[in-house]
């Protein structure tokens, strides 16, 4: 979580530290070390309830709502998609409803994943970037004028 | 007097993959490594030269026209079906339909015979190994018609429990519905021996033949089956085809499937009949361009040999369980005595999901997941496999080359 940098800003930053490397190798390693690194997820929480699903892997997304900015948790059965959600929680948690509605996530095209956007992937980060704009379009319906509670 | 023992001189792979234009290009700026066959195989220059010739030179629609290109296609088209139906061993040409596939088939045998014949009560015998495709179709019947499932269990090692199949067996068995070869696991199943178990208690039996087609012979007489269903795709010919063998007595009497064109003698408003075998089943334009390919496929396997393809098939297999089996925390899912080109595994502390994007970015292109058999996935306990099939154009080296990549995938996830 970056509270203190835009959406866009965050995003610039991971497209230079991708930039860094020249093997797909080093990418995915990056990836898997990013997802082995996420803080983990309280375990109530790995239920169908929070279940984005894919077709090969499962991710689980939370969703808290502190004062007026949404933080998430979340976790993966696969390294990969792990590291990527990270991403992706680094890049919207601690924002509020409306920027992470109007996020573009570039980025991710950007570092070269769009494969895992793809439909054969299925893997779930569709849903994933899906899930976590949800969360924030309720919120934002929730509590229109976003309150410091 | 001198004895001659005959070696059968092995294939030239290096030749044969020149025929396979596919296997020229670069994934992620590697050779490609296609492990992916169990799925669809790649296609010989010959198949993709027949679609070609097909499109350039005689289109048109076929059974119908009285001109050239109408009788050209209609030939071409009918020579596959002759063509087939000495690969499989039919009596008959009419026994052969073409389809779009291995599942459009099994759903052929479930929507007409077995709307017709199925009844309240009836028993319907599958098994934990089938692939979805041979799953559904017979839930939906069973659910529509109050008739049950039963399944037949898998053992440790990925055999089917035949003694237990021969338990379930009884008078209400009507149809015995099983994979010869799975495609999660690569068993052989003893077909010819379950077959048999069913016709003594009058059951019909169905073969799904998706994945056995290509690398067994297939002889649907000496198997005793009333069914066969296969695809072209998985046997070097082009997708959007697929075949049901049935017997003509059981053909003959089963309702049509498709309305339409084709498929009829004559149409009035007060009553339509409906045309012989086999095109009572292919109602509609069929595939023809394809069908017509896929006979250039046949072509390409029985000359290079199905016995020596399958030679080499097993040695590649018998090669990758050796170096498989060294990589720290692999296991092999799957270890029936009778095996063909499929190995699946599991690493622990690796999804497969991350073991085919980090194997895919060294060129090597196998599947992950449940395979379309997730009822076997749940009896392993696990979400699904890594697995690499092999064809007649891989090579060992390609498999030093998976081992290679699963080493140090190894080492990154861990």
């Amino acid at each position: 979580m970056s509270p203190d940098l835009s959406i866009a800003e965050i995003e610039k930053e991971i497209i230079e530290e991708f930039a860094l490397f020249d093997s797909w190798d080093d990418k995915y390693e990056y990836i898997i070390d990013l997802g082995k690194r996420l803080a983990p997820l309280d375990p109530k929480y790995k239920t169908d309830e929070y279940r984005v699903r894919g077709c090969q892997s499962s991710v689980w997304l939370v969703a808290d709502y502190v004062n007026g900015k949404l933080v998430y948790h979340a976790d993966s059965d696969a390294l990969i998609v792990k590291g990527l959600v990270s991403m992706l929680i680094r890049v919207l948690s601690g924002k509020t409803p409306d920027e992470i509605i109007e996020a573009k996530l570039d980025f991710i095209r950007e570092i070269g994943m769009t494969t895992h956007l793809a439909q054969t992937r299925s893997n779930g980060l569709l849903n994933m970037v899906k899930q976590m704009k949800h969360y924030a379009l309720a919120y934002k319906i929730k509590d229109p004028v976003p309150s410091k509670n | 007097m001198s004895i001659s023992v005959t070696i059968p001189k092995a294939l030239d792979i290096t030749a044969i993959r020149r025929e396979f234009p596919i296997l020229n290009r670069e994934v992620k700026g590697r050779p490609l490594i296609y492990f992916d066959n169990a799925a669809t195989s790649q296609k010989p220059r010959q198949v993709i030269e027949a679609l070609v010739h097909y499109y350039s030179n005689q289109n048109a629609n076929i059974h119908r026209g009285i001109h050239t290109l109408a009788e050209e296609a209609t030939a071409a088209f009918e020579l596959t079906r002759d063509a087939i139906q000495t690969f499989v061993g039919a009596r008959f040409r009419e026994e052969i339909i073409f389809t779009k596939g291995t599942t459009e088939s099994i759903n052929l045998v479930a929507y007409t015979w077995g709307r017709k014949n199925i009844q309240a009560g009836d028993e319907i015998i599958i098994s934990t190994m089938e692939h979805h495709s041979n799953i559904v179709p017979w839930q939906i019947l069973c659910e529509e018609k109050n008739a049950v499932l039963k399944v037949i269990p898998v053992n440790e090692v990925g055999e089917l429990e035949v003694h237990e199949y021969e338990q379930m067996l009884g008078p209400k068995t009507r149809l015995v519905s099983i994979v010869q070869v799975s495609n999660a696991l690569g068993t052989v199943n003893p077909i010819k021996q379950m077959s048999a178990m069913a016709h003594k208690y009058g059951a019909l039996m169905l073969v799904d033949g998706a994945q056995s087609a290509v690398h067994l012979d297939i002889d649907v007489q000496d198997l005793d089956c009333d069914f066969f269903a296969f695809s072209a795709h998985k046997l070097y010919g082009p997708t959007g085809v697929g075949v049901l063998y049935g017997r003509k007595e059981i053909l003959e009497a089963m309702p049509p499937f498709l309305g339409g064109g084709e498929m009829i003698k004559e149409v009035h408003f007060s009553k339509t009949t409906f045309n012989d075998l086999p095109y009572k089943f292919e109602g509609g334009t069929p595939n023809i361009g394809d069908v017509i390919a896929f006979r250039s496929a046949i072509e390409f396997i029985q000359s290079t040999g199905k016995e020596k393809i399958r030679r080499h098939e097993q040695d590649l297999l018998d090669y990758a369980h050796l170096e498989l089996e060294k990589i720290p925390g692999l296991t092999i899912i799957g270890r029936a005595r009778e095996k063909v080109s499929v190995i699946s595994f599991v690493i622990a502390g690796a999804h497969p999901q991350d073991i085919g994007i980090l194997l895919d970015n060294r060129g090597i292109a196998l599947r992950t997941g449940h395979h379309c058999a997730q009822p076997l996935m749940d009896r392993y306990g696990i979400p699904g496999t890594a697995r690499a099939s092999f064809a007649v154009y891989n090579t060992r080296s390609e498999i030093d080359e998976l081992v290679k990549g699963l080493q140090r995938i190894v080492k990154i996830l861990a």
